[in-house]
């Protein structure tokens, strides 16, 4: 149920972003969303890429630190209030969400959002009980271009 | 008899090593002799030192024991420079058989002089240098000290072939080949800098090369001070022993002093080279065990006799017994130089302090370099540290709380306030002879 996501590490300044998406590009690996969390100093790259071992090599081997987390992916209704729900399913649960981003893509009339959790798995179980839909790494992909 | 004294497992006993073991009173003979005939031969054949003599009214006949070493004139860096290129020479050229330079930051190099008998010396000396950290005949020896003006190269590369090792004379520089050569060569040891060899470790792992499989189990590192922590790491993760040795081109080039099987302190080749501390503020002599400048007298050399040369390097030293066997006084290692301290704000800093205080947060030393810069009349300092896999999160808190205790380690240690600033890996340029630690910006 869990996705991998690869996180690296950038300094904030002009022009760093661009060479590990290089990086990646030549080898042919699609981005299906990022998000960049940045300070003054430095910023963090998070990737859900289809072969995240295969864009992990190649920017370990360019020479970036790279590390990988679990997250979790959860389709919502893209209406007002659709995200508050959900978050007070985790609230309530008592789910401490270390960050999260939207999917860049939407699927019909449900957003899908990314969810980085202290407890991935608890989180899931928490997500299914209260019926909600947390989308696998299969079916993420299934509906990608 | 002198091989049952040097008894280590690891090491062998080369015929060299003999004056290593000299009983005390034979040794001060022998300092004695040397250092009277080197005075005599720097005041009749360099100009600067006999006037500094007449100054104080000395003749060579003034030195009738060890002790009247001190009424002797200091010799410090600025005299080589202002004497350049060939002034405190007391050889004639046509008896120097090999000019060594080294890169003096600003303007003109520091030229030493070696006659036949000073390059033989000097392969006696780093040979005992190496039979110290326990190298003996059929070691295969990678010399990636660099070869040319600097005197790493050379001097280790005739010291290991004295002793009867397997030199390659590699250089420095060049990583990918130094890890294939260490590989399929089945080098045993290698001498480098420090950081050049931490370089290399974090090279072979990138090229899936595990140090600690390979016959590799020893490593000579000088050049460069570094801490114990470092030594741990290269250890470690490469699966050697690290020995610190200790020299410098004005006295003769590495072969000044060397650990031995204890790893407590180098034993300073004190038959040719004389040891002193001296309080740097005042230049007394500070008596034994107390911390202070090196002073060092060349007792055997010819084309370029150095007479109480200030060092600037700082260290202690130690008269007890070493568990190796050898009478040799030893000095502590060199943790820091006078010149490698910089002052900011009116304190004074070493590198190595902040180099603890990184160790200490992250358990291995990871890459950084000091950025000194001025900013309206206001010194400041930046420290730049390389993020490392073993800190880095995917977390901005995580990682704001890992600058914020490198931050904070270093400023309990200096007492002033550090910018600290986390960097790409591998962003801070790599040397492949002395590490540049600190970047003076200031009066940029």
């Amino acid at each position: 149920m869990k996705l991998q996501q690869l996180s690296l590490f950038l300094e904030n300044r002009p022009g760093r972003l661009g060479a590990p998406l290089e990086a990646i590009a030549a080898e042919g690996i699609n981005i299906l969303t990022l998000s960049l969390a940045d300070t003054a100093q430095f910023g963090i790259l998070r990737l859900i890429v289809r072969e995240w071992d295969k864009a992990k090599q190649v920017l370990e081997d360019a020479g970036w630190v790279v590390n990988l987390t679990e997250v979790v992916a959860v389709d919502l209704l893209d209406r007002p209030g659709g995200l508050a729900e959900a978050l007070k399913i985790l609230e309530a649960a008592n789910l401490n969400i270390e960050y999260m981003y939207a999917f860049s893509l939407r699927r019909g009339d449900k957003a899908i959002l990314i969810f980085r959790f202290e407890d991935p798995d608890r989180a899931i179980q928490v997500l299914l009980d209260n019926g909600l839909h947390v989308v696998d790494g299969d079916e993420l992909m299934s509906f990608v271009p | 008899m002198l091989t049952e004294l040097w008894n280590d497992a690891e090491g062998g006993f080369h015929p060299a090593s003999a004056p290593d073991f000299l009983p005390g009173r034979a040794l001060q003979e022998v300092q004695l002799r040397r250092l009277r005939a080197v005075v005599a031969r720097a005041y009749q054949n360099v100009e600067l030192f006999r006037d500094r003599m007449e100054e104080r009214g000395l003749t060579p006949d003034s030195i009738q024991s060890l002790e009247d070493i001190q009424q002797l004139p200091f010799t410090v860096k600025t005299d080589l420079r202002d004497t350049y290129p060939f002034g405190l020479f007391a050889s004639p050229m046509a008896d120097v058989v090999r000019l060594h330079a080294s890169s003096g930051t600003t303007g003109k190099p520091i030229v030493v002089a070696y006659t036949r008998e000073d390059v033989d010396v000097w392969a006696e000396v780093m040979a005992r240098t190496l039979a110290s950290c326990g190298l003996h005949r059929g070691d295969i020896l990678q010399n990636a000290f660099g070869y040319g003006l600097f005197t790493g190269g050379l001097g280790a590369h005739y010291g290991g072939e004295t002793l009867g090792a397997t030199v390659i004379p590699i250089s420095g520089g060049n990583t990918d080949r130094q890890i294939m050569l260490i590989r399929d060569f089945s080098v045993t040891a290698l001498c480098c800098t420090p950081s050049y060899f931490t370089h290399m470790i974090e090279r072979a792992r990138e090229l899936d090369v595990d140090l600690r499989n390979l016959p590799l189990r020893v490593g000579i590192f000088g050049a460069e001070p570094w801490t114990d922590g470092m030594r741990r790491h290269i250890e470690a993760e490469a699966g050697i022993k690290a020995y610190d040795i200790y020299g410098l081109s004005e006295i003769i080039g590495p072969g000044v002093a060397s650990e031995c099987s204890t790893q407590e302190g180098l034993h300073i080749f004190e038959d040719h080279f004389y040891p002193e501390i001296i309080d740097p503020e005042t230049g007394e002599a500070l008596p034994d065990g107390q911390e202070g400048e090196l002073v060092l007298t060349t007792l055997s050399k010819k084309a370029m006799p150095m007479i109480r040369y200030r060092t600037r390097d700082i260290t202690s030293l130690i008269t007890e017994p070493c568990a190796c066997g050898r009478t040799l006084r030893r000095m502590r290692r060199i943790g820091r130089r006078s010149d490698d301290m910089f002052i900011i704000r009116g304190v004074n800093v070493f590198p190595s302090q902040v180099e603890a205080a990184l160790l200490q947060v992250e358990g291995t030393l990871p890459h950084y370099q000091i950025i000194l810069t001025r900013d309206q009349g206001l010194d400041r300092m930046a420290v730049e540290v390389e993020v490392t896999p073993e800190v880095f999160s995917d977390k901005i808190k995580a990682l704001e709380e890992v600058r914020a205790r490198l931050a904070q380690a270093i400023e309990h240690i200096l007492g002033i306030r550090v910018e600290l600033r986390l960097v790409e890996p591998r962003s801070i340029a790599r040397s492949e002879g002395k590490a540049k630690r600190v970047i003076d910006r200031r009066n940029d």
